[in-house]
This record gives C-alpha cells, sequence and structure tokens, in this order.
C-alpha cells in the first residue's frame, strides 16, 4: 500500500490534487492511504517551497501546481 | 496531437503561432461584418456597444492565452527552486533587482507565499531581498500586463510595469535596510540552513509546451469570465453613463486624499489581477484618474488581508507592519506620480 501526502497550506489548488490523486487510484484499483499535511512547519521540513506537493513514501515526487493525470498515473 | 508535440515540437509552435497570428488579424474585419449583419445603424451607441464588446472580448482572451503559453514555457525554466539559486549568495541592491526581475517569471501563487518566504531565507537570501521576490511576485504578472496592455495600451502597461518593479526593490531594499531579521518568527530563525541547489529537472521542448498548454487551460479557463465581465461592463457603459461620473471622487480635481483613500481600501481587499480589471475598466469609463485607479488595483492585488494572515505564521507583527507600511507608500506615491504625468 502507497502512503500519499499532498502538502498545501489549504488553497484550492490542494484540494484539487488530493481528488485528482483518489480518483485515479480508484480507476487503476491501487491501495493507497491518502493524507493532507497542512501545518506550514511540516510542509517545510520536506523542502517543498511551491506548493500543493506530493510525497509518497516520504519521498517528494511532485512540487507547485496540480500534477497532470498522466504524472499521478505513472506513480501507481 | 500529443504525439505530434512530443515528435516534432518545434514544427508545432511554428504552426500554433502562425494561427494564432492569423486569428488576430481576422478579428477586427470579422466584428464588423457580425455587427452589420445584425443590422443596426452605423456610429450609434448600441452599434459601438456591441463592436467593441464582440472585438475586444476575442482579443483580450487571444492575447491572454497567447502570454500565458509562452510564460507557462517560460516558467518551466525558473522553478522557484532555481530562483532560490539565483538569489543565494546575492547582496542588497543587486539582489533587489534581481529579485523583483525574477518575480515576473517564477510561477506564484500567494497561498505559496509562506514556504517560498520560508525556503528562501533558509539559503541564507537577506530578508529585504525576499521581500522585493515576494511583493513583485503577485503584483507584476503577466496576466496583469497583459490585460492592461490588451485594454488600455502599451504605455499604461509598461507604466506599470516599471512602478511595479520599482516598488518591489525599493521596499525590499528599505526593509532589509531596517535590519529587520529579529522579527522573524523564533521558530523560523531557528531552523537548519540549507544549501540552495536547483535540483535536476531535464525537460525536452515537448514536456514545456505541454506544461504551457496545461498552463493556458488552468488560467484562461479561470479569468475568462472577470474578463468577460470588465469588457461587458466596458461596452455597456460606452456612451451610456456621464463620463465625469467619478471625477468628483477619484478624478483630476479630486480632493488630494483620494489616493491614499483608494489604498486603505485596496490593502484589505483580495482578488487575483484579472478579477479586478472589471472594476478598473467601469472606474476608468466613469472619469476616475488613471494614477488613483492603478494604486487602487495595486493595493488589491499586493497586499491583502488573507496574506497578511498566513505571513503571521512565519513574521512577528512588527515586520509585518513595516511591510504593509512601506508597500503602501509606494503604492500612493506611484498613483500621485501617475496622476501628475497622465
Amino acid at each position: 500500500m502507497k502512503h500519499i501526502k499532498v502538502l498545501g497550506t489549504g488553497c484550492a489548488n490542494c484540494k484539487s490534487t488530493m481528488k485528482l490523486i483518489a480518483d485515479i487510484a480508484l480507476e487503476k484499483g491501487v491501495d493507497i492511504q491518502l493524507e493532507k499535511t497542512e501545518e506550514i512547519q511540516d510542509i517545510m521540513a520536506y523542502g517543498v517551497m511551491s506548493t500543493p506537493g506530493v510525497v509518497i513514501d516520504e519521498k517528494v515526487v511532485h512540487a507547485g501546481g496540480i500534477p497532470s493525470r498522466d504524472k499521478i498515473s505513472g506513480w501507481f | 496531437m500529443s504525439l505530434f508535440i512530443k515528435n516534432q515540437p518545434r514544427a508545432f509552435l511554428l504552426i500554433a503561432a502562425i494561427i494564432w497570428f492569423a486569428l488576430y488579424k481576422t478579428l477586427e474585419p470579422l466584428s464588423h461584418i457580425l455587427v452589420n449583419r445584425l443590422a443596426l445603424k452605423p456610429a450609434s451607441h448600441s452599434y459601438d456597444a456591441l463592436q467593441f464588446f464582440l472585438y475586444d472580448t476575442p482579443k483580450v482572451l487571444l492575447l491572454l492565452a497567447g502570454v500565458v503559453m509562452v510564460m507557462g514555457m517560460a516558467n518551466s525554466y525558473f522553478t522557484p527552486e532555481r530562483t532560490r539559486a539565483l538569489l543565494a549568495g546575492r547582496h542588497e541592491s543587486i539582489g533587489n533587482i534581481m529579485a523583483a526581475l525574477l518575480g515576473i517569471v517564477t510561477p506564484f501563487c500567494s497561498c505559496s507565499a509562506v514556504p517560498l518566504f520560508i525556503g528562501f531565507v533558509q539559503a541564507g537570501i537577506p530578508l529585504g531581498v525576499t521581500f522585493s521576490f515576494l511583493i513583485s511576485a503577485p503584483m507584476v504578472n503577466e496576466i496583469a500586463l497583459t490585460l492592461l496592455f490588451a485594454l488600455f495600451g502599451w504605455k499604461i502597461a509598461a507604466l506599470y510595469l516599471a512602478l511595479g518593479l520599482s516598488i518591489a526593490i525599493f521596499s525590499g531594499y528599505i526593509i532589509g535596510y531596517l535590519k529587520m531579521e529579529a522579527h522573524l518568527e523564533d521558530w523560523v530563525r531557528n531552523m537548519t540552513h540549507v544549501q540552495a541547489t536547483t535540483g535536476a529537472d531535464e525537460l525536452t521542448l515537448a514536456d514545456r509546451i505541454a506544461a504551457g498548454l496545461n498552463n493556458v487551460r488552468e488560467i484562461v479557463g479561470k479569468v475568462w469570465l472577470y474578463v468577460l465581465a470588465g469588457i461587458a461592463i466596458g461596452a455597456g457603459i460606452h456612451g451610456y453613463v456621464p463620463q465625469d461620473f467619478m471625477a468628483d471622487l477619484m478624478g483630476k480635481d479630486a480632493p488630494w486624499w483620494s489616493v491614499p483613500a483608494s489604498v486603505l481600501i485596496g490593502v484589505p481587499m483580495y482578488t487575483n489581477a484579472a478579477g479586478i480589471i472589471p472594476i478598473v475598466e467601469a472606474l476608468l469609463a466613469k472619469g476616475a484618474s488613471l494614477g488613483t485607479v492603478l494604486a487602487f488595483m495595486m493595493s488589491v492585488i499586493a497586499l491583502s488581508l488573507p496574506e497578511i494572515v498566513i505571513l503571521r505564521k512565519v513574521l512577528k507583527p512588527k515586520l509585518i507592519a513595516v511591510f504593509v507600511g512601506v508597500v503602501s507608500i509606494g503604492i500612493m506615491l506611484v498613483g500621485y506620480i501617475f496622476n501628475a504625468v497622465v
């Protein structure tokens, strides 16, 4: 099971990113655990400067803007 | 289509540019033909208003799509990480100027302001230089500039660019001069220092085109409604509302306090560069003077209550007050200068 965190201070883009990841994981039948990290200190701990950022199993795979469908599909 | 972009990125760009240019050139004659079809009397109010609307709407949207496409591709060269690496180790003055310029081309969303701020400080970029970036990035952006250019001409867009950059450079310089590092929140100051690296991102031209197209979809998809509203207001009051409706309050002969009052009203408000355009259009059309309106526009875009609330997590109240104060004064000066020159 993949552990995915979306880093973001709560803007609209972060919510869209969450939804997109959840949708695509469901489509592909991949089992994931999705959570949101909103606390700025925790976000900075990953060294991400532009949100939304995406962390999979404690590794930053994306930062800045909503990731494309293709990019998300590539993670699964 | 995406296969074509992948295999022939240069050809795609060339063809897209030709189609764009051809479309742009046919807009004006086309709008005349369309309006004539509707059998309105030429030179009547409704003819003018409709022609203005039919010509301006596609013109602005087309310009916006073109600029956003190019900027989306440019943005892929200037990631925040690269900008940070470019600014690390710079001193004041040169650093302030570079930061303000990079603020134009680095992708920025106001919800990223705080992570970006901390990332810069963490890499040892001086506080004043960081602020120059933070002021320039939202205020001087391609959307504001394109809309100003398309609706009010290149002179106004150029003045906005020059004065916006000046505000960012000087405000940052002053904040740096005041040595306010002690007014960062303690946890920010105590964070470990990191080395600024660019990070390996080897993008192909096809990737950058994809990024540009994505930018167009995201921004034009969000902004078109505001543009439409702005132009509709402009067209709607074309000749209907008295030209000097706002002249007493915000016009040339308005009392001296109309500029600071506009800024005071604008600071707590927030909307993006596109959202403010309908208001600017309406105010200008009703006789408000340019400096006062632009000061209002800058204060709405550059400073806002939500941004101040987020920044409070990393800045102590005194530094926030200095930031808001310095930027507001800069914007007011711009308002007075515009009013005096134009």
